[in-house]
């Protein structure tokens, strides 16, 4: 009796069962189901919803483990400055990794532990299978948080996130809005001094500013972003290159454009992620740098001003400051939240990028618009669609028009 | 005033009418190629006699049955077996004469088969012969349908069995199909050029506008020295042979009208009732797929019992699906069923229900796929396959966009039309263009669909919706 037989028995035992779908879900992530055609077509393509989503998730390891090792070198860095002298000699050593364990490990656990056990529980109450959506959301969420948030308030989040953002809809494919960026939104308004500032982006630079307080004799850690210096008008201390490769305090995943990159080329030739989404948000964020950046050489607008510091980023770096890129790619392209018609996809791939820049320049408090920037865009997802379709719906009561008149 | 309108109106149809005479050659550019494995060697043999022949109402869709014989009652080729409730003069008649030995019926008393047990010697009731060209179209309908040819047109919308009181604005026929392992038409209708031009003649002078066939080639084709019918010539890839498609891209069904459509091979059977005034129920059909030991075709009847075919033919596997048509649109059958009304091949193929350890995530090299989600099947654009029945996946909500979109040529919006035909919106079907549809037309759509819906399903019941509740 192999493992087959006695799964199969298993399943047979428990069909009908409240914990079926419990049970099924874990049958199914060993064994593709014995399922077969029962109307229509008879042959069904190779692709599920399983392999499409394990699809993301590989295209999201490397920034992972790129997010791991920035976690200990900024920890390091921050305390020995010298460290940033030569980035790419001192930051895939071992120390670095095993910080980032310590630090993004539990993030990950907690990420799928909690938001799986609510996909569970709501699927044996409801007596559905468990949908594969979380997969990536579990992924996602560790790599949009701080590296030093609180355990508990990440799980506050992901139940908030899961309940509220998805299964309140009807679960995976019925959401308006992306769970994890309604995670992400829940920290960002419940715990907004945990989401933002110049402590929270490098490991132990909370702790370090408290011991501090307390009196204790130690340089304090600062970790400010880039977009959080330049909102303050401040001069940033990294390298292009520094940027593009991510060796810079940010969100876990967010920091390494070249991974990101390569994760989007990866999503675009498997055909999971959208294409046209991608290159329309990236296209509307450079239009509205390039607006900006017209208005700077205008002189519309004074060096005091608040917002020059950001207004004058030259447009096309904005792709490689904060999460734009990371937003555009894994977040944009959720399929369930974004537009579903091809057209539609291009208006609401522009929309993000440009609301995402305009809102980096003129909320400096939270230079990061590219989250706030997509929610919207989902709530809108739909009426973008409406008005594609009524397109396509007008074309065909023309050509009626036509034929009796 | 009322006699300018007139005029203008006039001048309007003239118009539309000058547009829709060319000839047109059509290239669709959405769509896949499914290769499988077992297709039908160009060889004839002839079925192996059957005993038992058996009509399935519910192969007439949306046809109730009323059955105008009893069991134990005698027929011949060609008496009427039953009528539709909803109009008397569609009749279905039997394909053999012989005996009526059993009506088997389902829940609520459906009827679900009527067999017939196969004389020694076949005698055919003559309805006498027919002058096509001399006749007019409403002598011409009256002889279809006392025959027992009528139930081998097709209407849009709703995809059912024409209406005999509503005249077509046009009548498309698809002079190929692109389906896989679909029999060759043009070897298949090989030396039956008079029946089908009777047919397309007869066809011609019951509508105001043209009888449209598609072709692949309009050189080479059958179709191509035919009379009375516009020739297009249609490249691309499948779903380009389904009749649909031919539709959609030459003129879409508007709200209000009707299009016919009929099989290629099925006007083979209403040429030669015009022209010797006798049903004949004989077909070739192909019998194809990975199971079947030696795929080749078949003179075979309609009804008749798939047993000696499949025999003939040889299994390379006991567990396997049998199919009335092809894979992607075909009904299955059992081992020991009868031959469709409307198959033009029987597809066999291995069953599916057994599992694969990790499945979902192993690089898959020997199954068709769209995507390049370790899925190889682009690396091999030219390979064959052999697909099993398998689901390759669990049932879920839409989630993914745009896939379906690049299998499917019409210019209707397939994720939403779906949507609109689950939450059973009629205003929205309507505005989507249901009345264009088939649900042969989302076969590809279900088949490359990640969230394992069916699709073809969700159509069907939504057009059964609309014919119910705006007829």
């Amino acid at each position: 009796m192999g493992l087959k037989e006695n799964l199969h028995k298993l399943k047979k035992k428990y069909e009908g069962k409240k914990m079926a779908p419990a049970f099924n879900a874990l049958h199914t992530f060993l064994y593709l189901p014995n399922e077969t055609t029962h109307s229509g077509s008879h042959i069904r393509a190779a692709d599920d919803l399983k392999r499409t989503m394990n699809t993301v998730i590989l295209a999201l390891v490397p920034c992972l483990l790129f997010g791991m090792f920035n976690a200990g070198y900024q920890h390091y860095a921050a305390i020995d400055e010298t460290l940033r002298a030569a980035p790419l000699a001192n930051f895939f050593t071992m120390d670095n990794f095993l910080m980032g364990c310590i630090t993004i490990l539990p993030l990950v656990i907690v990420s799928y532990g909690v938001g799986l056990a609510v996909e569970f529980l709501f699927a044996v109450v409801k007596g559905h299978e468990v949908e594969e959506g979380y997969l990536v959301t579990g992924m996602l969420v560790p790599l949009i948080v701080p590296v030093d948030i609180p355990l508990w308030m990440l799980t506050v989040a992901i139940i908030f996130g899961v309940v509220i953002g998805k299964e309140v809809f009807g679960g995976t494919g019925m959401n308006i809005l992306n769970p994890a960026l309604t995670i992400r939104a829940f920290l960002f308004f419940a715990y907004p001094t945990w989401m933002s500032g110049d402590k929270v982006w490098v490991h132990g630079a909370v702790e370090r500013s408290k011991e501090i307080a307390g009196g204790a004799n130690l340089d304090a850690i600062s970790g400010e972003t880039i977009l959080g210096s330049y909102a303050q008008n401040q001069d940033i201390m990294y390298s292009l290159q520094d940027m593009f490769l991510g060796f810079i305090p940010g969100s876990v995943g967010e920091t390494s454009k070249l991974l990101i990159i390569i994760g989007a080329l990866f999503l675009i030739f498997t055909k999971v992620g959208s294409w046209r989404i991608i290159l329309s948000t990236l296209v509307g964020a450079l239009i509205m740098g390039l607006i900006f950046n017209g208005v700077i050489s205008a002189g519309w607008i004074e060096e005091s001003s608040k917002f020059y510091g950001l207004m004058n980023v030259p447009f096309w770096q904005h792709l490689i400051i904060g999460s734009i890129l990371f937003g555009a790619v894994y977040m944009a392209t959720d399929p369930v939240s974004a537009a579903q018609t091809n057209k539609g996809k291009w208006i609401y791939g522009f929309l993000i990028g440009f609301i995402s820049i305009m809102i980096r320049v003129f909320n400096p408090a939270y230079p990061e618009g590219v989250f706030l920037a997509i929610l919207l865009m989902n709530v809108f997802a739909p009426t973008i669609d409406h008005y594609v379709l009524q397109g396509n719906i007008k074309r065909r009561q023309k050509r009626l028009k036509v034929k009796t008149a | 005033m009322k006699q300018e309108e007139d005029l203008i109106i006039k001048f309007a149809t003239a118009n539309i009418n000058l547009y829709r005479i060319m000839s047109k050659d059509i290239k669709v550019r959405k769509g896949l190629d499914l290769r499988l494995k077992g297709e039908a060697e160009k060889a004839i043999s002839n079925a192996p006699k059957s005993k038992t022949f058996a009509i399935k109402p519910s192969e007439f869709h949306l046809v109730t049955p009323k059955l105008l014989v009893k069991e134990g009652a005698k027929v011949k080729v060609g008496d009427p077996i039953f009528y539709s409730k909803a109009n008397k003069e569609v009749k279905i008649v039997s394909p053999v004469s012989g005996t009526l030995t059993a009506i088997e019926r389902g829940a609520k008393r459906v009827i679900l088969k009527i067999v017939i047990e196969a004389d020694a010697q076949q005698e055919v009731t003559d309805f006498g012969s027919l002058s096509v060209e001399s006749s007019d179209g409403d002598t011409i309908k009256s002889r279809l349908l006392e025959g027992g040819v009528w139930p081998f047109i097709k209407q849009r919308p709703y995809d059912v069995v024409a209406d005999p009181e509503t005249a077509p604005r046009d009548i498309f026929i698809s002079g190929f199909s692109s389906a896989p392992l679909a029999p060759d038409y043009d070897f298949v209708l090989k030396g039956k050029e008079k029946e089908l031009q009777a047919a397309l003649t007869a066809l011609s002078k019951m509508t105001a506008g043209k009888v449209h066939v598609g072709v692949r080639d309009k050189k080479s084709s059958v179709f191509s020295s035919m009379r009375n019918i516009e020739l297009h010539s249609v490249a691309g890839p499948h779903p380009a042979g389904n009749v649909g498609t031919q539709i959609g891209m030459l003129a879409p069904v508007n709200k209000g009208e009707t299009i016919w459509t009929l099989e290629a091979q099925n006007l083979v059977i209403i040429g030669e009732l015009l022209l010797t005034g006798r049903f004949n129920p004989e077909r070739i059909i192909a019998v194809a797929g990975s199971s079947v030991k030696t795929p080749k075709y078949y003179r075979a009847a309609l009804g008749m019992s798939l047993n000696g075919i499949i025999k003939d033919a040889g299994l390379n596997e006991d567990n396997v699906r049998v199919i009335n048509g092809n894979v992607l649109t075909g009904v299955k059958e059992p081992m020991d069923g009868f031959l469709s009304y409307y198959a033009n091949m029987i597809s066999v193929i291995p069953e599916g229900d057994d599992y694969e350890f990790f499945g979902w995530n192993k690089p898959i090299f020997n199954k068709i796929s769209t995507s390049r989600a370790l899925t190889f099947s682009w690396m091999q654009p030219n390979k064959k396959y052999e697909l099993n029945t398998n689901t390759n996946g669990e049932h879920r909500a839409f989630v993914l966009t745009g896939k379906y979109e690049e299998v499917f040529p019409l210019d209707i919006y397939p994720l939403q039309i779906l949507k609109a035909c689950m939450i059973q919106d009629l205003d929205e079907m309507e505005a989507m263009g249901m009345y264009e549809v088939a649900p042969e037309d989302f076969a590809l759509t279900e088949f490359v669909c990640v969230s394992k819906q069916p699709h073809q399903e969700i159509i069907r019941k939504g057009l059964d919706l609309m014919y119910k509740e705006i007829g």
